[in-house]
């Protein structure tokens, strides 16, 4: 009999290892040391504006993060969101500027703009949770089929045309403010709240992590895995319906060629450097809130300094490859 | 691998079978249906075009046989198109050595990653993806490099050779060495074993790491000729061409019936999937010409992801039911 | 003299996993080499193969001290090693099997037909005549076994083990691939078998190793080693401080029926199990390793099919395709891995202990966590489960502990049958007689147990019945009062006498 039981006398909390230390506050850690730098080498970094500027660019990468972070906890991935994007992007213009059908009511209009785009994505998510758990399709294929048909049909549907608009009810939800705070940020923070209410609070949350963390162990204590895969793409599906809605509403433009344009990557980029491993069973909400701060103050503290965009690429890289390294390391210690 | 295809002896086996039989189709469909379909202009340029993707997708084809992914190749022939431009004043062969070093550099930096530091493929490849962009915009600061026209590099991406467009010629040259590798070599036959399973191979006595190392190599240095022969093409480095390139790499390794899960997969079914793919686009156009119906460009990314889409669930539904399953 | 391994010594992290064993076997032998879990068998054979290092002692294999460094460095020298779950590229042709590593070339090239006709050659000699250019998954166990074989006979391997080979197959295909050990012996090659089934150790092998706790505890001729004597070896006599916990059988009495197995079967390992668990019993589950115990759970809370026979709740016909079904029956399983299907590492106490209970612990879908942290509470109070806090990652905790928490994660969902496969499995000796005390009281509560075990003590001193399992069926039962070691192991060597 080998005796494995090593602490049967007394509970011991273990010391954290530097390397774990820095897998568990590195983001924030970094997030911190660009707020310094900046504070010390940036001019003006200290004004609402700036502030502004940094949050509004970030807003539609969490939203989309945030679903995205839910996909990785339960080991899976989404490559359809940046298309799932364009299509939200290319249905709402198209009701409130009567395209489709229409509509007398202007409320009634703005109203539909915002849920039936929603409902097509989260239609759509459900069709990748489909692919994934009834015909066991590994996500990066399940999710590619979307990737690839999903711009199309945005396309298809807008004929690849711009669509120009002015709809100040509809565009509340970025051009808005609410108590001072630019709407989309709100929003933001708002989704990303509630993700992490219900990670931390729902019975939900919690299966999502025992699927993510073991699968098999989730099924033997009655967890009905396949449900809960579907409902994070589904989920996934309606954020970046969401986004894709605060994207042109900012640009007043629905352009369904580059709405959305490579943001499963930025989305994935965010997870990463938030500290949610890869390989399932975590979903760190505030970090991926984090990430995404990290990786736009990267880029904004490189061309406030006059680094050209380009090499805040390089960077980026590098951050991704060195917060995946250190959390692996730190998991395997 | 004919013999395969009469006989075919697995799932894997069929998805290729399938594929060829839909290109064919296709083909046929085409050319009863189109006057020009099958004339040499539209077959060349079609050709000439789908060079690029081809290149990228063998070296795909190889990185997913092990299991593994490659995000990294539209960045990088995005670079490598950028340094090429850069180096097409000193020669043709100047320019084709510059863009694909810089694609090796990138799949060596790839495959370091992988095997030396061990991060999941799919990560390390889509920071390298970061990365070359990042450079490419650098390097070219941020707008198109014009090709030198004083020399020959142009003739890479627009001449013909024996009638035969030149990228065509070294999409062809590629295929072959790619297929006697995988299927003449005994280093292919490892290739395929690492996809099988990484750990039965190490119990075979095989060198997991260093066979791992070489297909990203493989697909860093073809993504870089992809990229030479995409400034040679349009006369200029592209840095914010390739996006997305990756992906659609992807979809035509996976409808060309190589298995995502690795361990299979075959260089000729692939080259029919970037056909496939590729010719959707050319149905498309000849369609519209016929005047009956209008379908705008955009079509052709949801009759792709259709494609995908059969392909996958005719996999998985062939792959359910393949013993390798059942046991 | 092929190979003499003597005084081999490997702990890891402290733990001793081998403890000065030793093996010797000559030329064209068939050594069986037996031993329950934790045994120290696979260890032995990885530092035998160079997967592991040794801390101490000599390998010499054919007339030469080795220390083999990888495995392909130990199958260079000789030593083929076939696994369990058979190494082989499942998609790749029978005969690249063979020849992966070492492909004929002709030119540089591979000689495809050279490695067709080889291949043909060598299973020919095994009287297998399949076609070698398709995909190894394609056939069944028994001939992937022989495809194994043969590539380590074209590695002119002097030295083959073997893990468990038989496992997998059915009769027809063990007496063919006997058949072929036997062709191998003739030949010189020794043949190291690991195995469970008594009956084909003793059609099979010349001589027997026993291993137990690290170390070679007898060594005979196979003809030599009565069954009782080989099993009493392997499961050795550990003299423990177990009290007699289970009841006499009029305290017993005729107690109604909870759960009923009859003529169960699924798929090769469980063929013919008759099993019956009552209210407020332990029932033991008893059999040598693969004899269906753990499979037999499996059908029974739903992760297998029932194919053959019948299940029985509470007088009720039933069948679960899930395991959610039995759960809402009032079934629960503590797993025999706890880390690979029991525990979620990275999640804390609470959450592991709770994630069976969260339907019942949600108010429109919140976790009611005043609920959940009073359930917690109570059991660790309960079972003593020694943590710094609920909110400690399970993976933090000991063994014992883990245990514990898998026992509580059940508990806590009031089941009214709970199914504990090897429950004291790497657990210390002090917190196995305390798991053991707490099912006691748990079913003198009324809870049904079924406790599947390979300690003999175990079940003796715990169980009110015991089921004893041989190659997927069911053997024997033993009533409280007919409970002996004797009878016990005799039952399990499936010898009456």
């Amino acid at each position: 009999m080998t005796i494995t039981d090593t602490s049967s006398a007394a509970p011991t909390v273990r010391k954290l290892s530097s390397l774990q230390l820095a897998s568990r506050y590195g983001t924030m850690l970094a997030l911190l040391l660009l707020i310094l730098f900046n504070l010390a080498m940036t001019p003006n970094f200290l004004s609402w504006q700036t502030v502004n500027v940094n949050l509004t660019q970030v807003a539609a990468i969490v939203i989309v993060a945030t679903g995205m972070t839910l996909v990785i906890a339960t080991g899976g991935i989404d490559l359809s969101v940046g298309s799932l994007m364009a299509i939200s992007g290319a249905v709402a213009p198209m009701i409130f500027l009567d395209t489709l059908v229409p509509i007398a009511d202007p409320v009634l209009a703005v109203a539909l703009a915002f849920v039936l785009p929603i409902l097509v994505t989260m239609a759509f998510g459900w069709f990748n949770g489909m692919l994934v758990t009834r015909y066991a399709i590994q996500p990066i294929v399940a999710t590619l089929v979307l990737f690839i048909a999903g711009r199309g049909i945005a396309q298809v549907i807008t004929n690849g045309n711009l669509q120009v608009f002015k709809n100040p009810g509809f565009q509340f939800i970025a051009m808005g403010q609410i108590a001072g705070i630019p709407a989309q940020v709100a929003l933001m923070l708002v989704v990303a709240a509630a993700a992490f209410a219900v990670m931390r609070y729902t019975m939900f949350g919690r299966q999502v992590l025992a699927v993510g963390g073991n699968e098999k162990a989730a099924r033997l204590a009655g967890i009905p895995v396949r449900r809960i895969k579907i409902l994070v793409y589904v989920i996934s599906g309606a954020l970046a319906g969401l986004a894709g809605l605060v994207v042109v509403a900012r640009n007043s433009a629905s352009d369904a060629n580059l709405v959305g344009l490579g943001m499963e990557l930025d989305a994935i980029a965010a997870v990463a450097v938030g500290g949610s491993l890869l390989s399932g069973g975590r979903a760190n909400i505030i970090g991926t809130l984090l990430g995404a701060l990290v990786i736009q103050l990267v880029r904004y503290t490189l061309l406030a300094n006059g680094v050209p965009d380009a090499a805040a690429l390089v960077v980026k890289a590098g951050l991704i490859v060195l917060a995946v390294y250190v959390q692996q390391r730190a998991d395997r210690s | 691998m004919f013999s395969a295809l009469l006989r075919p002896k697995s799932a894997g086996d069929l998805a290729r079978l399938g594929v060829l039989l839909a290109l064919a189709a296709l083909i046929l469909f085409g050319a009863l249906r189109y006057d020009n379909f099958i004339s040499p202009f539209n077959i060349l340029s079609c050709l000439r075009y789908n060079s690029m993707f081809a290149l990228i997708a063998l070296g795909m084809c190889f990185v997913i046989i092990t299991g593994g992914i490659d995000l990294s190749v539209g960045g990088v022939a995005a670079l490598a198109s950028v340094v090429s431009a850069f180096a097409s004043p000193y020669g043709w062969a100047a320019g084709m050595a510059a863009g694909m070093a810089a694609g090796l550099a990138f799949g060596l930096l790839n495959g370091f990653m992988i095997t030396g530091m061990r991060i999941q493929p799919f990560i390390a490849t889509l920071a390298a993806m970061l990365a070359s962009y990042g450079l490419a915009l650098l390097l070219a600061d941020n707008q198109s490099v014009s090709v030198s026209y004083d020399t020959a590099f142009t003739m890479i991406g627009q001449e013909d050779l024996l009638g035969f467009p030149i990228p065509a010629w070294i999409a062809l040259f590629a295929f072959v060495i790619g297929w006697v590798f995988l299927e003449r070599l005994p280093a292919g036959r490892h290739v395929l074993a690492v996809g099988d399973g990484e750990a039965t191979a190490l119990l075979m006595g095989l060198k997991v790491r260093r066979i791992v190392f070489f297909v990203y190599a493989a697909s860093g240095l073809l993504a870089g000729l992809a990229g030479t022969i995409l400034a040679a093409q349009f006369g200029a480095g592209q840095p914010t061409e390739g996006v997305g390139w990756e992906l659609f790499a992807i979809a035509s390794v996976v409808v060309g019936g190589t298995l995502l899960t690795g361990g299979a997969g075959s260089v000729g079914a692939t080259l029919a999937g970037v056909l496939l793919l590729g010719m959707v686009f050319n149905v498309l156009n000849f369609e519209n010409g016929l005047g009956w119906i209008s379908l705008s460009a955009y079509w052709q990314s949801v009759i792709r992801g259709l494609f995908l889409l059969v392909v996958v669930i005719l996999q998985a539904r062939i792959s359910a039911r393949s013993p390798r399953e059942a046991s | 003299m092929l190979l003499s391994i003597q005084n081999l010594s490997k702990s890891f992290a402290g733990v001793a996993a081998l403890r000065g064993a030793s093996l010797e076997m000559a030329d064209g032998e068939i050594m069986a080499l037996v031993g329950q879990n934790g045994a120290g068998k696979s260890t032995l054979i990885k530092i035998l193969t160079g997967a592991y290092r040794l801390d101490e002692g000599q390998i010499s294999f054919a007339g030469r001290d080795v220390s083999f460094s990888s495995p392909a460095e130990s199958q260079k020298a000789g030593i083929a090693t076939i696994y369990q779950e058979i190494n082989l590229a499942a998609q790749r042709s029978v005969a690249e099997n063979i020849y992966l590593g070492r492909e004929p070339r002709r030119f540089g090239f591979l000689d495809h037909r050279g490695m067709r006709e080889g291949a043909r050659q060598v299973l020919q000699d095994f009287k297998l005549d399949i076609d070698v250019t398709r995909p190894v998954a394609h056939f069944n166990a028994a001939t992937r076994q022989m495809v194994a074989i043969a590539r380590s006979v074209t590695q002119q391997a002097k030295l083959l083990i073997m893990d468990e080979p038989t496992s997998s197959l059915d009769e027809r295909e063990v007496a063919v691939l006997f058949e072929t050990i036997r062709t191998l012996k003739r030949s010189g090659v020794g043949v190291i078998f690991i195995g469970h089934r008594l009956d084909e150790l003793y059609a099979l092998c010349n001589r027997v190793t026993i291993m137990r706790d690290g170390q070679t505890v007898a060594v005979g001729a196979m003809g030599d080693m009565p069954k009782m004597e080989l099993v009493r070896h392997m499961l050795g006599r550990e003299l423990a401080a177990f009290e007699a916990l289970g009841k006499s059988a009029d305290q017993q009495a005729e107690r109604p029926l909870r759960l009923e197995l009859q003529g169960a079967g699924s798929g090769l390992r469980v063929r013919n199990v008759d099993l019956t668990v009552r209210e407020g019993e332990i029932s033991g589950l008893a059999g040598l390793l693969g004899s269906g115990r753990s499979e037999t759970a499996r059908i029974i809370f739903g992760m297998d099919r029932l194919e053959r026979g019948t299940m029985r709740m509470s007088g009720a016909g039933r069948t679960y395709d899930e395991p959610a079904e039995a759960i809402a029956d009032g079934i629960g399983l503590v797993s025999e891995d706890r880390k690979v299907d029991g525990i979620v590492p990275d999640m804390s106490i609470r959450e592991n202990m709770t994630l069976a209970l969260l339907p019942k612990l949600r108010r429109a879908g919140i976790v009611d966590r005043a609920r959940e942290d009073e359930i917690v509470q109570r059991f660790i109070k309960a079972l003593r489960i020694k943590c710094a806090s609920a909110d400690q990652p399970i993976k933090e905790l000991s063994g014992g502990n883990q245990q514990k928490v898998l026992l509580a994660r059940w508990l806590c969902t009031d089941p009214k049958v709970l199914i504990v496969d090897e429950p004291t499995r790497g657990i210390d000796i002090g917190a196995k007689s305390e798991i053991l005390k707490l099912l006691r009281s748990l079913a003198d509560e009324g809870l049904s147990v079924l406790m599947i075990s390979s300690e003999l003590e175990e079940l003796l001193a715990a169980a009110d019945r015991i089921t004893v399992l041989s190659d997927g069926a069911s053997v024997a039962v033993l009533p409280r009062q007919a409970m002996s070691e004797k009878a016990l192991l005799a039952a399990m060597a499936h010898q009456v006498d």
